[in-house]
């Protein structure tokens, strides 16, 4: 199995990431560069990195998701390639349009650097390896994770099992604790908590490796 | 030609950056604030053939975001 991560000028999670497809997933993993239009087109997954890509000028992950690459990454997402944004890459994904609603600055104005606990719904491609309402601890690192969205929106995600992720307690003023949502086809899933930083036991836990495993179940 | 595009959060968007401007005043003796609301500037420097449209534009493909944000455009 084939893997790219993205790349922008202030990518900081990239290398985290490529080692947990590597290990976990047993991906052949590329690192792809945003300037770089082309992306090869057996990639069978891809993965946006956290960071804090072109200084999180304008607004976090704004600079980004105007790249030459991501007109690759939507035309690979329109395919049914599972896509990863994780932090800044769940940033990404939604100034880009691919996922809907916006991630704004910690209610509490603070960045907020700690494990946090996770409940997961399980009914989606990237959690399936996970039981139902299993609550994972995870890192979160961030300072603009706070999840907004108008009223239609959150309903039209709790209604269809969209929120694949929750805070299981209020952490930085998201609306309904929402850590991690998938896009209407299932294939893109967008969380600020980091998976790739909870996949060896010497990173403190190990909850990531089922949202990895999920995949490869998925996609061999 | 110089464009003002004024970018704020729309109303019943939580703006914890003008709470803390807000309590910022309020800790140097300033009574009388009863909100503060926190948003960006941005000028244009353009050429005389950039329409309202082509701005509009901009505002909409990246220089707000409309799902939080509002903007207004101010020439002269």
């Amino acid at each position: 199995m084939k893997a790219a991560v993205i790349q922008f000028p202030g990518s900081n999670c990239d290398r985290d990431m490529k080692v947990a497809l590597e290990q976990v997933m047993g991906a052949k993993t590329l690192l792809h560069w945003h300037g770089d239009a082309d992306l090869a087109k057996d990639i069978e997954f891809i993965a946006i990195p956290g960071g804090f890509s072109y200084g999180d000028y304008l607004r976090s992950g704004a600079m980004a998701a105007r790249s030459p690459v991501m007109k690759a990454i939507i035309a690979a997402s329109n395919r049914g390639v599972p896509i990863l944004g994780v932090c800044n890459g769940f940033q990404i994904l939604t100034e880009s349009g691919l996922l809907p609603g916006a991630l704004m600055r910690n209610a509490s104005q603070n960045f907020i650097c700690r494990d946090v606990q996770l409940r997961v719904n399980k009914d989606t491609l990237f959690t399936k390896g996970y039981a139902d309402d299993e609550i994972i601890s995870i890192p979160i690192a961030h300072h603009d994770g706070n999840y907004f969205a108008d009223e239609a929106t959150i309903k039209t995600l709790e209604d269809s099992g969209r929120i694949a992720f929750r805070y299981a307690e209020d952490v930085n003023g998201s609306i309904a604790n929402i850590a991690g949502i998938i896009n209407k086809a299932g294939n893109v899933l967008g969380m600020m908590p980091h998976p790739e930083r909870a996949v060896d036991s010497k990173h403190g836990g190990i909850d990531g490796q089922k949202l990895f495993h999920s995949l490869v179940k998925e996609l061999i | 030609m110089k464009i003002r595009v004024f970018v704020t959060l729309k109303n019943g968007v939580l703006d914890p950056q003008g709470k803390a401007i807000h309590h910022a005043l309020e800790g140097l003796g300033f009574d009388g604030v009863s909100d503060v609301r926190a948003g960006r500037l941005i000028e244009l420097d353009v050429d005389e053939n950039v329409r309202d449209e082509d701005v509009q534009d901009m505002c909409k493909k990246l220089l707000a975001n409309t799902v939080i944000e509002n903007f207004e455009i101010e020439r002269n």
